[in-house]
Protein backbone atom coordinates (compact mmCIF):
# COMPACT_ATOMS: atom_id res chain seq x y z
CA UNK A 1 0.00 0.00 0.00
CA UNK A 2 2.87 2.29 -0.81
CA UNK A 3 1.61 5.82 -1.16
CA UNK A 4 3.25 9.06 -2.11
CA UNK A 5 4.39 11.50 0.54
CA UNK A 6 5.63 15.04 0.49
CA UNK A 7 9.48 15.21 0.41
CA UNK A 8 9.62 16.55 3.95
CA UNK A 9 7.44 13.80 5.37
CA UNK A 10 9.39 11.25 3.38
CA UNK A 11 12.58 12.56 4.95
CA UNK A 12 11.07 12.31 8.43
CA UNK A 13 9.74 8.83 7.83
CA UNK A 14 13.05 7.64 6.42
CA UNK A 15 14.90 9.06 9.37
CA UNK A 16 12.66 7.45 11.98
CA UNK A 17 12.54 4.10 10.18
CA UNK A 18 16.33 3.99 9.95
CA UNK A 19 16.66 4.93 13.61
CA UNK A 20 14.38 2.06 14.62
CA UNK A 21 16.19 -0.39 12.31
CA UNK A 22 19.58 0.62 13.68
CA UNK A 23 18.39 0.15 17.26
CA UNK A 24 17.17 -3.35 16.42
CA UNK A 25 20.42 -4.19 14.65
CA UNK A 26 22.69 -2.51 17.17
CA UNK A 27 23.41 -5.54 19.43
CA UNK A 28 24.72 -7.49 16.45
CA UNK A 29 26.79 -4.53 15.28
CA UNK A 30 28.17 -3.98 18.78
CA UNK A 31 29.14 -7.62 19.06
CA UNK A 32 30.99 -7.46 15.73
CA UNK A 33 32.79 -4.25 16.72
CA UNK A 34 33.73 -5.71 20.11
CA UNK A 35 35.21 -8.77 18.46
CA UNK A 36 37.88 -6.54 16.86
CA UNK A 37 38.82 -4.71 20.06
CA UNK A 38 41.42 -5.52 22.66
CA UNK A 39 40.03 -6.87 25.91
CA UNK A 40 40.81 -3.56 27.61
CA UNK A 41 38.91 -1.39 25.14
CA UNK A 42 36.09 -3.96 25.00
CA UNK A 43 35.11 -3.07 28.57
CA UNK A 44 36.13 0.59 28.44
CA UNK A 45 33.76 2.99 30.14
CA UNK A 46 32.28 5.02 28.58
CA UNK A 47 31.83 2.49 25.73
CA UNK A 48 33.87 3.28 22.65
CA UNK A 49 32.12 2.74 19.34
CA UNK A 50 35.43 2.84 17.50
CA UNK A 51 38.82 2.27 19.03
CA UNK A 52 42.32 3.02 17.82
CA UNK A 53 43.65 -0.45 18.55
CA UNK A 54 41.83 -2.74 16.14
CA UNK A 55 43.03 -6.31 16.29
CA UNK A 56 42.39 -9.73 14.79
CA UNK A 57 43.98 -11.45 17.79
CA UNK A 58 40.64 -12.56 19.23
CA UNK A 59 39.80 -14.50 16.08
CA UNK A 60 43.26 -15.99 15.98
CA UNK A 61 42.99 -17.11 19.58
CA UNK A 62 39.50 -18.60 19.25
CA UNK A 63 40.68 -20.38 16.11
CA UNK A 64 43.73 -21.74 17.91
CA UNK A 65 41.88 -22.79 21.03
CA UNK A 66 39.11 -24.76 19.37
CA UNK A 67 38.58 -26.90 16.36
CA UNK A 68 36.38 -24.38 14.55
CA UNK A 69 36.43 -26.08 11.12
CA UNK A 70 35.01 -29.27 12.62
CA UNK A 71 32.16 -27.45 14.41
CA UNK A 72 31.45 -25.50 11.25
CA UNK A 73 31.36 -28.58 9.07
CA UNK A 74 29.09 -30.36 11.56
CA UNK A 75 26.70 -27.41 11.44
CA UNK A 76 26.64 -27.49 7.65
CA UNK A 77 26.07 -31.24 7.44
CA UNK A 78 23.39 -31.25 10.13
CA UNK A 79 21.39 -28.27 8.90
CA UNK A 80 21.56 -29.12 5.21
CA UNK A 81 21.11 -32.84 5.81
CA UNK A 82 18.08 -32.47 8.05
CA UNK A 83 16.56 -30.04 5.56
CA UNK A 84 16.96 -32.32 2.56
CA UNK A 85 15.68 -35.35 4.45
CA UNK A 86 12.76 -33.29 5.72
CA UNK A 87 11.88 -32.08 2.23
CA UNK A 88 11.98 -35.62 0.87
CA UNK A 89 9.35 -36.70 3.39
CA UNK A 90 7.35 -33.47 3.44
CA UNK A 91 6.97 -32.72 -0.29
CA UNK A 92 4.75 -35.75 -1.05
CA UNK A 93 2.72 -35.17 2.11
CA UNK A 94 2.18 -31.48 1.43
CA UNK A 95 1.38 -32.22 -2.22
CA UNK A 96 -1.24 -34.78 -1.28
CA UNK A 97 -2.84 -32.55 1.34
CA UNK A 98 -2.96 -29.58 -1.00
CA UNK A 99 -4.33 -31.32 -4.08
CA UNK A 100 -6.32 -34.23 -2.71
CA UNK A 101 -7.71 -32.73 0.49
CA UNK A 102 -9.95 -34.94 2.58
CA UNK A 103 -12.31 -34.09 5.41
CA UNK A 104 -9.54 -34.57 7.94
CA UNK A 105 -6.76 -32.69 6.14
CA UNK A 106 -7.02 -29.60 8.29
CA UNK A 107 -7.13 -31.62 11.51
CA UNK A 108 -4.12 -33.60 10.39
CA UNK A 109 -2.18 -30.44 9.67
CA UNK A 110 -3.07 -29.00 13.06
CA UNK A 111 -2.12 -32.26 14.76
CA UNK A 112 1.27 -32.18 13.07
CA UNK A 113 1.78 -28.63 14.22
CA UNK A 114 0.71 -29.48 17.75
CA UNK A 115 3.46 -32.11 18.00
CA UNK A 116 5.84 -29.18 17.98
CA UNK A 117 4.21 -27.76 21.09
CA UNK A 118 5.45 -30.65 23.17
CA UNK A 119 8.30 -29.13 25.20
CA UNK A 120 11.57 -30.73 24.16
CA UNK A 121 12.66 -30.96 27.79
CA UNK A 122 9.72 -33.25 28.53
CA UNK A 123 11.08 -35.97 26.28
CA UNK A 124 14.74 -35.15 26.73
CA UNK A 125 15.59 -38.18 28.92
CA UNK A 126 13.74 -40.79 26.83
CA UNK A 127 15.24 -39.48 23.59
CA UNK A 128 18.68 -39.30 25.13
CA UNK A 129 18.35 -42.92 26.24
CA UNK A 130 17.07 -44.06 22.84
CA UNK A 131 19.98 -42.32 21.13
CA UNK A 132 22.41 -43.83 23.61
CA UNK A 133 21.12 -47.37 23.06
CA UNK A 134 20.90 -47.14 19.29
CA UNK A 135 24.37 -45.63 19.00
CA UNK A 136 22.99 -42.44 17.46
CA UNK A 137 24.35 -40.28 20.25
CA UNK A 138 27.02 -37.81 19.18
CA UNK A 139 26.68 -38.76 15.53
CA UNK A 140 25.79 -36.44 12.68
CA UNK A 141 23.18 -38.82 11.34
CA UNK A 142 21.51 -38.85 14.76
CA UNK A 143 21.25 -35.08 14.81
CA UNK A 144 20.09 -34.99 11.20
CA UNK A 145 17.21 -37.29 12.17
CA UNK A 146 16.36 -35.42 15.37
CA UNK A 147 16.34 -31.97 13.78
CA UNK A 148 14.46 -33.23 10.73
CA UNK A 149 11.69 -34.56 12.97
CA UNK A 150 11.70 -31.40 15.01
CA UNK A 151 11.17 -29.17 11.99
CA UNK A 152 9.05 -31.50 9.86
CA UNK A 153 5.68 -29.97 10.89
CA UNK A 154 6.91 -26.49 9.94
CA UNK A 155 8.22 -27.74 6.60
CA UNK A 156 4.97 -29.50 5.78
CA UNK A 157 2.90 -26.48 6.68
CA UNK A 158 5.01 -24.07 4.67
CA UNK A 159 5.00 -26.31 1.60
CA UNK A 160 1.27 -26.91 1.97
CA UNK A 161 0.47 -23.19 1.93
CA UNK A 162 2.63 -22.85 -1.18
CA UNK A 163 1.18 -25.79 -3.04
CA UNK A 164 -2.33 -24.59 -2.30
CA UNK A 165 -1.68 -21.45 -4.29
CA UNK A 166 -0.99 -23.48 -7.41
CA UNK A 167 -4.29 -23.63 -9.31
CA UNK A 168 -5.56 -27.19 -9.66
CA UNK A 169 -6.80 -26.37 -13.18
CA UNK A 170 -3.22 -26.35 -14.43
CA UNK A 171 -2.73 -29.86 -13.14
CA UNK A 172 -5.98 -30.98 -14.72
CA UNK A 173 -4.97 -29.45 -18.03
CA UNK A 174 -1.66 -31.27 -17.94
CA UNK A 175 -3.49 -34.47 -17.17
CA UNK A 176 -5.80 -33.92 -20.14
CA UNK A 177 -2.71 -33.60 -22.26
CA UNK A 178 -1.76 -37.05 -21.09
CA UNK A 179 0.80 -36.32 -18.41
CA UNK A 180 1.39 -39.11 -15.94
CA UNK A 181 1.38 -38.48 -12.21
CA UNK A 182 5.17 -38.51 -12.27
CA UNK A 183 5.31 -36.20 -15.27
CA UNK A 184 2.86 -33.90 -13.56
CA UNK A 185 5.06 -33.65 -10.50
CA UNK A 186 8.34 -33.24 -12.37
CA UNK A 187 7.33 -30.96 -15.23
CA UNK A 188 4.38 -28.97 -13.95
CA UNK A 189 4.35 -28.89 -10.20
CA UNK A 190 8.02 -28.70 -9.33
CA UNK A 191 8.84 -25.66 -11.48
CA UNK A 192 5.84 -23.82 -10.07
CA UNK A 193 6.63 -24.85 -6.51
CA UNK A 194 10.34 -24.20 -6.72
CA UNK A 195 10.29 -20.74 -5.10
CA UNK A 196 8.24 -22.17 -2.24
CA UNK A 197 10.56 -25.12 -1.82
CA UNK A 198 13.55 -22.78 -1.87
CA UNK A 199 12.25 -20.55 0.89
CA UNK A 200 11.16 -23.56 2.97
CA UNK A 201 14.67 -24.88 2.52
CA UNK A 202 16.19 -21.59 3.68
CA UNK A 203 14.01 -21.24 6.76
CA UNK A 204 14.71 -24.80 7.76
CA UNK A 205 18.47 -24.44 7.38
CA UNK A 206 18.30 -21.36 9.60
CA UNK A 207 16.17 -23.11 12.24
CA UNK A 208 18.46 -26.15 12.25
CA UNK A 209 21.63 -24.05 12.35
CA UNK A 210 20.33 -22.11 15.34
CA UNK A 211 18.91 -25.10 17.22
CA UNK A 212 20.67 -25.13 20.56
CA UNK A 213 18.81 -27.63 22.71
CA UNK A 214 19.04 -30.99 20.97
CA UNK A 215 22.47 -30.20 19.60
CA UNK A 216 23.76 -29.73 23.15
CA UNK A 217 21.85 -32.64 24.70
CA UNK A 218 22.67 -35.17 22.00
CA UNK A 219 26.32 -34.40 21.23
CA UNK A 220 29.57 -34.34 23.17
CA UNK A 221 32.49 -33.86 20.80
CA UNK A 222 32.40 -35.65 17.47
CA UNK A 223 29.14 -34.29 16.06
CA UNK A 224 28.88 -31.02 18.00
CA UNK A 225 27.87 -28.10 15.75
CA UNK A 226 28.46 -24.38 16.26
CA UNK A 227 25.58 -23.94 18.72
CA UNK A 228 27.36 -26.39 21.03
CA UNK A 229 30.68 -24.67 20.30
CA UNK A 230 29.36 -21.35 21.54
CA UNK A 231 27.74 -22.92 24.60
CA UNK A 232 31.07 -24.46 25.59
CA UNK A 233 32.78 -21.15 24.98
CA UNK A 234 30.66 -19.08 27.30
CA UNK A 235 30.67 -21.68 30.07
CA UNK A 236 33.71 -20.57 32.12
CA UNK A 237 32.97 -17.53 34.25
CA UNK A 238 35.07 -14.41 33.96
CA UNK A 239 35.09 -14.70 30.21
CA UNK A 240 36.65 -12.12 28.03
CA UNK A 241 34.29 -9.94 26.05
CA UNK A 242 36.36 -9.53 22.94
CA UNK A 243 37.02 -13.25 22.62
CA UNK A 244 33.42 -14.13 23.43
CA UNK A 245 32.33 -11.69 20.71
CA UNK A 246 34.75 -13.17 18.22
CA UNK A 247 33.52 -16.69 18.94
CA UNK A 248 29.90 -15.50 18.69
CA UNK A 249 30.61 -13.78 15.40
CA UNK A 250 32.20 -16.95 14.05
CA UNK A 251 29.14 -18.96 15.11
CA UNK A 252 26.52 -16.72 13.53
CA UNK A 253 28.35 -15.20 10.57
CA UNK A 254 27.76 -18.00 8.04
CA UNK A 255 24.00 -18.03 8.59
CA UNK A 256 23.81 -14.25 8.90
CA UNK A 257 25.42 -13.83 5.49
CA UNK A 258 23.23 -16.53 3.95
CA UNK A 259 20.22 -14.83 5.50
CA UNK A 260 21.17 -11.39 4.23
CA UNK A 261 21.61 -12.61 0.68
CA UNK A 262 18.41 -14.65 0.61
CA UNK A 263 16.37 -12.23 2.68
CA UNK A 264 13.82 -11.42 -0.06
CA UNK A 265 13.22 -15.07 -0.88
CA UNK A 266 12.95 -15.96 2.80
CA UNK A 267 10.48 -13.24 3.71
CA UNK A 268 8.23 -14.20 0.82
CA UNK A 269 8.15 -17.71 2.19
CA UNK A 270 7.76 -16.82 5.84
CA UNK A 271 4.14 -15.85 5.58
CA UNK A 272 2.73 -19.34 6.22
CA UNK A 273 -0.33 -18.49 4.17
CA UNK A 274 -0.90 -15.31 6.14
CA UNK A 275 -1.15 -13.25 3.00
CA UNK A 276 -3.58 -14.16 0.29
CA UNK B 1 -10.10 -34.85 -9.38
CA UNK B 2 -10.31 -36.89 -6.21
CA UNK B 3 -10.80 -40.32 -7.66
CA UNK B 4 -10.51 -43.53 -5.67
CA UNK B 5 -6.96 -44.20 -6.82
CA UNK B 6 -5.74 -40.66 -6.27
CA UNK B 7 -7.14 -40.81 -2.73
CA UNK B 8 -5.13 -43.95 -2.09
CA UNK B 9 -2.02 -42.36 -3.59
CA UNK B 10 -2.54 -39.30 -1.42
CA UNK B 11 -2.79 -41.44 1.70
CA UNK B 12 0.43 -43.21 0.80
CA UNK B 13 2.15 -39.89 0.28
CA UNK B 14 1.04 -38.52 3.64
CA UNK B 15 1.80 -41.77 5.49
CA UNK B 16 5.58 -41.41 5.96
CA UNK B 17 5.21 -38.01 7.61
CA UNK B 18 2.45 -39.20 9.91
CA UNK B 19 4.32 -42.37 10.84
CA UNK B 20 7.64 -40.72 11.67
CA UNK B 21 5.93 -38.00 13.68
CA UNK B 22 3.85 -40.58 15.56
CA UNK B 23 6.92 -42.64 16.39
CA UNK B 24 8.90 -39.54 17.34
CA UNK B 25 6.11 -38.60 19.74
CA UNK B 26 4.73 -41.90 20.95
CA UNK B 27 7.86 -43.80 21.99
CA UNK B 28 9.48 -41.07 24.12
CA UNK B 29 6.07 -40.22 25.53
CA UNK B 30 5.41 -43.84 26.52
CA UNK B 31 8.84 -44.02 28.15
CA UNK B 32 8.22 -40.77 30.00
CA UNK B 33 4.87 -42.06 31.28
CA UNK B 34 6.58 -45.24 32.49
CA UNK B 35 9.35 -43.35 34.31
CA UNK B 36 6.86 -40.93 35.81
CA UNK B 37 5.39 -43.74 37.92
CA UNK B 38 8.78 -45.11 38.94
CA UNK B 39 11.31 -44.26 41.57
CA UNK B 40 14.36 -43.49 39.43
CA UNK B 41 17.15 -41.35 40.80
CA UNK B 42 20.55 -41.30 39.19
CA UNK B 43 22.11 -40.75 42.63
CA UNK B 44 20.69 -44.01 43.96
CA UNK B 45 19.97 -46.17 40.91
CA UNK B 46 19.72 -49.37 42.98
CA UNK B 47 16.50 -48.17 44.62
CA UNK B 48 13.72 -48.74 42.14
CA UNK B 49 10.04 -49.50 42.24
CA UNK B 50 6.58 -48.22 41.49
CA UNK B 51 5.56 -45.09 43.33
CA UNK B 52 2.08 -44.48 41.96
CA UNK B 53 1.29 -40.81 41.56
CA UNK B 54 3.85 -39.65 44.10
CA UNK B 55 6.11 -38.03 41.46
CA UNK B 56 3.11 -36.10 40.17
CA UNK B 57 1.91 -34.97 43.58
CA UNK B 58 5.44 -33.86 44.47
CA UNK B 59 5.62 -31.83 41.29
CA UNK B 60 2.22 -30.18 41.69
CA UNK B 61 2.70 -29.49 45.40
CA UNK B 62 6.10 -27.96 44.87
CA UNK B 63 5.84 -24.20 45.43
CA UNK B 64 8.05 -23.78 42.38
CA UNK B 65 5.41 -25.35 40.14
CA UNK B 66 2.89 -22.50 40.17
CA UNK B 67 5.72 -20.02 39.84
CA UNK B 68 6.93 -21.97 36.81
CA UNK B 69 3.45 -22.02 35.26
CA UNK B 70 2.95 -18.31 35.71
CA UNK B 71 6.47 -17.57 34.42
CA UNK B 72 5.83 -19.68 31.34
CA UNK B 73 2.57 -17.85 30.62
CA UNK B 74 4.24 -14.52 31.33
CA UNK B 75 7.03 -15.31 28.90
CA UNK B 76 4.70 -16.42 26.10
CA UNK B 77 2.20 -13.61 26.69
CA UNK B 78 4.83 -10.94 27.19
CA UNK B 79 6.80 -11.79 24.08
CA UNK B 80 3.64 -12.09 21.98
CA UNK B 81 2.38 -8.70 23.18
CA UNK B 82 5.71 -6.94 22.58
CA UNK B 83 6.39 -8.47 19.19
CA UNK B 84 2.88 -7.92 17.84
CA UNK B 85 2.50 -4.32 19.06
CA UNK B 86 5.99 -3.20 18.07
CA UNK B 87 5.97 -5.42 14.99
CA UNK B 88 2.82 -3.67 13.77
CA UNK B 89 4.21 -0.21 14.48
CA UNK B 90 7.53 -0.96 12.78
CA UNK B 91 5.78 -2.57 9.83
CA UNK B 92 3.60 0.54 9.41
CA UNK B 93 6.75 2.66 9.47
CA UNK B 94 8.75 0.57 7.00
CA UNK B 95 5.78 0.31 4.67
CA UNK B 96 5.94 4.06 4.00
CA UNK B 97 7.69 5.03 0.78
CA UNK B 98 11.06 5.63 2.41
CA UNK B 99 14.62 5.66 1.09
CA UNK B 100 16.67 2.50 1.38
CA UNK B 101 13.93 0.04 2.19
CA UNK B 102 16.02 -2.93 1.06
CA UNK B 103 19.07 -2.43 3.31
CA UNK B 104 16.74 -1.39 6.10
CA UNK B 105 14.91 -4.71 5.93
CA UNK B 106 18.25 -6.50 6.15
CA UNK B 107 19.02 -4.69 9.39
CA UNK B 108 15.60 -5.44 10.85
CA UNK B 109 15.64 -9.15 10.01
CA UNK B 110 19.14 -9.74 11.43
CA UNK B 111 18.24 -10.77 15.01
CA UNK B 112 16.27 -13.69 13.54
CA UNK B 113 19.54 -15.23 12.31
CA UNK B 114 21.28 -15.05 15.68
CA UNK B 115 21.22 -18.35 17.54
CA UNK B 116 19.62 -18.20 21.02
CA UNK B 117 22.80 -18.81 23.09
CA UNK B 118 24.58 -16.02 21.24
CA UNK B 119 21.64 -13.63 21.50
CA UNK B 120 21.37 -14.32 25.22
CA UNK B 121 25.08 -13.91 25.86
CA UNK B 122 25.36 -10.67 23.84
CA UNK B 123 22.58 -9.11 25.88
CA UNK B 124 23.68 -10.51 29.20
CA UNK B 125 27.36 -9.60 28.90
CA UNK B 126 27.77 -6.72 26.51
CA UNK B 127 24.64 -4.83 27.57
CA UNK B 128 23.09 -5.91 30.85
CA UNK B 129 26.21 -6.81 32.82
CA UNK B 130 26.23 -4.72 36.05
CA UNK B 131 29.94 -3.82 35.78
CA UNK B 132 31.01 -3.97 32.17
CA UNK B 133 27.72 -3.78 30.27
CA UNK B 134 26.81 -0.79 28.16
CA UNK B 135 23.70 -0.03 30.23
CA UNK B 136 25.83 0.07 33.39
CA UNK B 137 28.18 2.58 31.73
CA UNK B 138 25.24 4.78 30.79
CA UNK B 139 23.85 4.56 34.32
CA UNK B 140 27.21 5.53 35.78
CA UNK B 141 27.54 8.36 33.29
CA UNK B 142 24.22 9.70 34.52
CA UNK B 143 25.34 9.27 38.10
CA UNK B 144 22.92 6.41 38.80
CA UNK B 145 23.49 2.95 40.19
CA UNK B 146 23.66 0.25 37.52
CA UNK B 147 20.55 -1.91 37.31
CA UNK B 148 21.10 -5.55 38.27
CA UNK B 149 19.05 -6.89 35.37
CA UNK B 150 19.41 -10.61 35.97
CA UNK B 151 19.03 -10.31 39.76
CA UNK B 152 16.32 -7.68 40.13
CA UNK B 153 14.31 -8.19 36.94
CA UNK B 154 15.12 -11.70 35.73
CA UNK B 155 11.80 -12.42 34.01
CA UNK B 156 11.60 -9.01 32.37
CA UNK B 157 15.18 -9.39 31.11
CA UNK B 158 14.51 -12.82 29.63
CA UNK B 159 11.27 -11.60 28.01
CA UNK B 160 13.14 -8.62 26.57
CA UNK B 161 15.87 -10.80 25.05
CA UNK B 162 13.43 -13.31 23.56
CA UNK B 163 11.25 -10.48 22.22
CA UNK B 164 14.29 -9.01 20.45
CA UNK B 165 14.91 -12.38 18.80
CA UNK B 166 11.31 -12.73 17.60
CA UNK B 167 10.55 -9.13 16.67
CA UNK B 168 11.90 -9.53 13.10
CA UNK B 169 9.68 -12.53 12.45
CA UNK B 170 6.52 -10.70 13.56
CA UNK B 171 7.52 -7.49 11.79
CA UNK B 172 8.20 -9.14 8.46
CA UNK B 173 5.02 -11.23 8.39
CA UNK B 174 2.95 -8.18 9.35
CA UNK B 175 4.80 -6.07 6.77
CA UNK B 176 4.07 -8.58 4.01
CA UNK B 177 0.39 -8.50 4.96
CA UNK B 178 0.40 -4.72 4.99
CA UNK B 179 1.95 -4.56 1.54
CA UNK B 180 -0.82 -6.66 0.09
CA UNK B 181 -3.41 -4.08 1.16
CA UNK B 182 -4.61 -1.98 -1.75
CA UNK B 183 -3.86 1.70 -1.39
CA UNK B 184 -7.09 2.69 -3.22
CA UNK B 185 -9.13 1.54 -0.28
CA UNK B 186 -7.12 3.63 2.12
CA UNK B 187 -7.16 6.66 -0.12
CA UNK B 188 -10.91 6.40 -0.52
CA UNK B 189 -11.30 6.24 3.24
CA UNK B 190 -9.01 9.22 3.62
CA UNK B 191 -11.03 11.25 1.13
CA UNK B 192 -14.18 10.34 3.01
CA UNK B 193 -12.56 11.96 6.01
CA UNK B 194 -11.59 8.89 8.02
CA UNK B 195 -8.89 9.71 10.55
CA UNK B 196 -5.60 7.85 10.70
CA UNK B 197 -6.77 5.98 13.79
CA UNK B 198 -10.04 4.84 12.27
CA UNK B 199 -8.30 3.91 9.02
CA UNK B 200 -6.04 1.67 11.10
CA UNK B 201 -8.89 0.32 13.20
CA UNK B 202 -11.38 -0.44 10.40
CA UNK B 203 -9.24 -1.14 7.33
CA UNK B 204 -5.67 -2.05 8.22
CA UNK B 205 -6.28 -4.13 11.35
CA UNK B 206 -9.01 -6.38 9.86
CA UNK B 207 -6.77 -6.95 6.85
CA UNK B 208 -3.98 -8.13 9.14
CA UNK B 209 -6.04 -10.58 11.24
CA UNK B 210 -4.70 -13.61 9.38
CA UNK B 211 -1.11 -12.45 9.68
CA UNK B 212 -1.47 -11.79 13.40
CA UNK B 213 -3.02 -15.24 13.79
CA UNK B 214 -0.04 -16.85 12.09
CA UNK B 215 2.39 -14.87 14.25
CA UNK B 216 0.60 -15.97 17.42
CA UNK B 217 0.46 -19.61 16.35
CA UNK B 218 4.07 -19.98 15.20
CA UNK B 219 5.55 -17.95 18.04
CA UNK B 220 3.58 -19.79 20.73
CA UNK B 221 4.92 -23.07 19.39
CA UNK B 222 8.49 -21.88 19.78
CA UNK B 223 7.99 -19.83 22.96
CA UNK B 224 6.44 -22.66 24.99
CA UNK B 225 9.74 -24.50 24.80
CA UNK B 226 12.11 -21.56 25.41
CA UNK B 227 15.13 -22.95 27.19
CA UNK B 228 18.50 -21.77 25.91
CA UNK B 229 17.96 -18.10 26.76
CA UNK B 230 17.20 -18.92 30.40
CA UNK B 231 20.00 -21.47 30.61
CA UNK B 232 22.52 -18.93 29.32
CA UNK B 233 21.39 -15.99 31.43
CA UNK B 234 19.57 -16.47 34.74
CA UNK B 235 19.65 -20.27 35.10
CA UNK B 236 16.09 -19.93 36.35
CA UNK B 237 17.05 -17.73 39.26
CA UNK B 238 17.49 -15.95 41.49
CA UNK B 239 15.80 -18.68 43.49
CA UNK B 240 13.12 -19.73 41.05
CA UNK B 241 12.15 -16.23 39.95
CA UNK B 242 12.70 -16.98 36.28
CA UNK B 243 12.09 -20.73 36.26
CA UNK B 244 9.66 -21.75 33.56
CA UNK B 245 8.05 -25.17 33.31
CA UNK B 246 10.62 -26.54 30.83
CA UNK B 247 13.41 -25.17 33.00
CA UNK B 248 11.94 -26.68 36.17
CA UNK B 249 11.84 -30.09 34.46
CA UNK B 250 15.41 -29.61 33.31
CA UNK B 251 16.52 -28.81 36.86
CA UNK B 252 14.85 -31.97 38.18
CA UNK B 253 16.54 -34.10 35.54
CA UNK B 254 20.02 -32.59 35.50
CA UNK B 255 20.59 -30.90 38.88
CA UNK B 256 18.47 -33.14 41.13
CA UNK B 257 19.06 -36.19 38.91
CA UNK B 258 15.53 -37.37 39.65
CA UNK B 259 14.34 -38.91 36.40
CA UNK B 260 10.99 -40.00 37.84
CA UNK B 261 10.01 -36.51 38.93
CA UNK B 262 11.35 -34.94 35.74
CA UNK B 263 9.28 -37.39 33.72
CA UNK B 264 6.16 -36.56 35.73
CA UNK B 265 6.85 -32.88 35.10
CA UNK B 266 7.28 -33.65 31.42
CA UNK B 267 3.91 -35.35 31.24
CA UNK B 268 2.28 -32.42 33.04
CA UNK B 269 3.94 -30.08 30.53
CA UNK B 270 2.66 -32.15 27.63
CA UNK B 271 -0.88 -32.07 29.02
CA UNK B 272 -0.72 -28.30 29.53
CA UNK B 273 0.78 -27.78 26.06
CA UNK B 274 -2.10 -29.77 24.61
CA UNK B 275 -4.63 -27.62 26.45
CA UNK B 276 -2.96 -24.50 25.09
CA UNK B 277 -2.82 -26.04 21.62
CA UNK B 278 -6.51 -26.96 21.78
CA UNK B 279 -7.62 -23.44 22.68
CA UNK B 280 -5.21 -21.94 20.19
CA UNK B 281 -6.44 -24.07 17.31
CA UNK B 282 -10.04 -23.53 18.40
CA UNK B 283 -9.71 -19.82 18.91
CA UNK B 284 -7.64 -18.83 15.95
CA UNK B 285 -7.56 -21.91 13.75
CA UNK B 286 -10.73 -20.69 12.06
CA UNK B 287 -8.89 -17.63 10.77
CA UNK B 288 -6.69 -19.99 8.83
CA UNK B 289 -8.51 -21.78 6.08
CA UNK B 290 -5.49 -24.03 5.97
Amino acid sequence: MARSLSPRRKMMMTLSAWTVALIIFFPVLWMILTSFKTEVSAVASPPQLFTADWTLDNYAEVWARSDYPRFFWNSVVISVGSTLLGLAIAIPAAWAMAFVPGKRTKDLLMWMLSTKMMPAVAVMIPIYLIFLRTGLIDTRIGLVIALMLMNLPIIIWMLYTYFKEIPAEILEASRMDGASLWGEIVYVLTPMALPGIASTCLLNIILAWNEAFWTIVLTTTKAAPLSAFIASFSAPQGLFYAKLSAASAMAIMPILILGWFSQKQLVRGLTFGAVK
Amino acid sequence: MATQSSRLAARLMVAPSVIVLLVWMAIPLAMAIYYSFRLYRLISPERTGWVGFRNYTWFINSPEFWMAISNTLLLVGGVLAITIVFGTLIALLIDQPIWGQGPLRILVISPFFVMPPVAASIWENLFMHPQNGMFASFAQGLGMKPILFMESYPMASVIFIVAWEWLPFATLILLTALQSLSSEQLEAAEMDGASAVSRFRYIILPHMTRAITVVILIQTIFLLGIFGEIFTTTQGGPGSASTTLPYMIFKQAIAAKDIGRAAAGGIIAVILANIVAYFLMRGIGRHLDA
